[in-house]
């Protein structure tokens, strides 16, 4: 089983690289760039076939780790 | 008064806090290693600053969830004095010991500079023997000192006397919010701080501004 994690800054939360990013797109002459946030993904294969089990293993996984919930949202896919 | 220095690879500070800690409680401390399950009994533990773990995944992340850190929370809650200096601030916030959060530095450089830190709160086991109020130099050498913290925590935070130390004369080098450099537990025991007070305590630093935190914590005379 292959999963994927987004996880993004919460609303609110100040971004500055996403700042430097929108700023630079503009640079680079994109016009109608709004607002850039930037994100986390991480990609990550299950050796186990419990499609529900691996949903709470994940979550947990980003409850523990893989996201800083005080300033951070994140995002659960199983393909 | 004993105290320990929590070990983790990355970490570049290290020296710099057994040296400050040596020479200001006359003993050296004891050094704890990342997979220990216990530390002795002290009255201090100190996690030093640099960069653990290459800074993977989020400053002080991986570290926090290291053994070591649930030794250092246990003791914590016994009461026993903790302090986190840049990368040991960013280590205790990860770990939940400190509330918020450190984010990227808001001119997305690395700082490396002499501030001015207020004395937001002297009435500390760490601060005691500074006045409420002093404005003292300090190094700070950090990407990620941003502090971030909700509204609700920040409230608590500033209602509670939480903050301890705040950049002053408008030398904030990182963004933080309400020139946050430095905050306590409800508590009281465990303290976090981006500047590194370990480098300015004796003359050949240029000054001794940072001793006043160790002989406070440590209860040695001035």
């Amino acid at each position: 089983m292959k999963a994927r994690i987004t996880v993004t800054l919460k609303n609110g939360v100040l971004d500055p690289q996403g700042k430097a990013i929108e700023h630079a797109l503009s640079g680079l002459g994109f016009d109608g760039v709004g607002q850039v946030r930037q994100g986390k993904v991480f990609d990550i294969e299950l050796t186990g076939t419990d499609k529900a089990r691996a949903e709470a293993d994940l979550k947990a996984m980003c409850d523990k780790l893989l996201a800083n919930t005080v300033i951070e949202n994140y995002a659960v896919e199983i393909a | 008064m004993k105290s320990a220095v929590v070990l983790l690879p990355g970490l570049n500070r290290d020296r710099d806090m057994i040296a400050a800690l040596t020479k200001i409680s006359g003993q050296p401390p004891a050094t704890v290693w990342q997979t220990d399950t216990e530390i002795p009994d002290v009255d201090l533990i100190a996690i030093p600053g640099g960069f653990s773990f290459g800074d993977y995944l989020r400053c002080g992340a991986i570290a926090a969830r290291m053994p070591v850190m649930r030794a250092v929370a246990e003791q914590a809650a016994k009461g026993v004095m903790v302090i986190g200096v840049c990368n040991g601030f960013q280590i205790l916030v990860e770990a939940g010991l400190l509330p918020g959060a450190l984010m990227r530095n808001s001119s997305l450089k690395f700082v490396c500079r002499q501030v001015k830190l207020e004395i937001a709160n002297a009435n500390t086991m760490f601060t005691r023997r500074y006045q409420p109020g002093q404005v003292i130099r300090s190094p700070v050498a950090h990407h990620d000192g941003n502090y971030f913290a909700d509204p609700e925590t920040l409230a608590r935070l500033e209602g509670e006397g939480q903050v301890v130390f705040r950049y002053a004369d408008g030398t904030n080098p990182n963004g933080s919010i309400n020139d946050i450099a430095g905050i306590i537990n409800d508590k009281g025991n465990v303290l976090g701080l981006m500047p590194h007070p370990e480098n300015l305590i004796e003359a050949a630093h240029g000054g001794n501004d940072g001793r006043a935190l160790f002989e406070s914590a440590l209860g040695i005379a001035a």
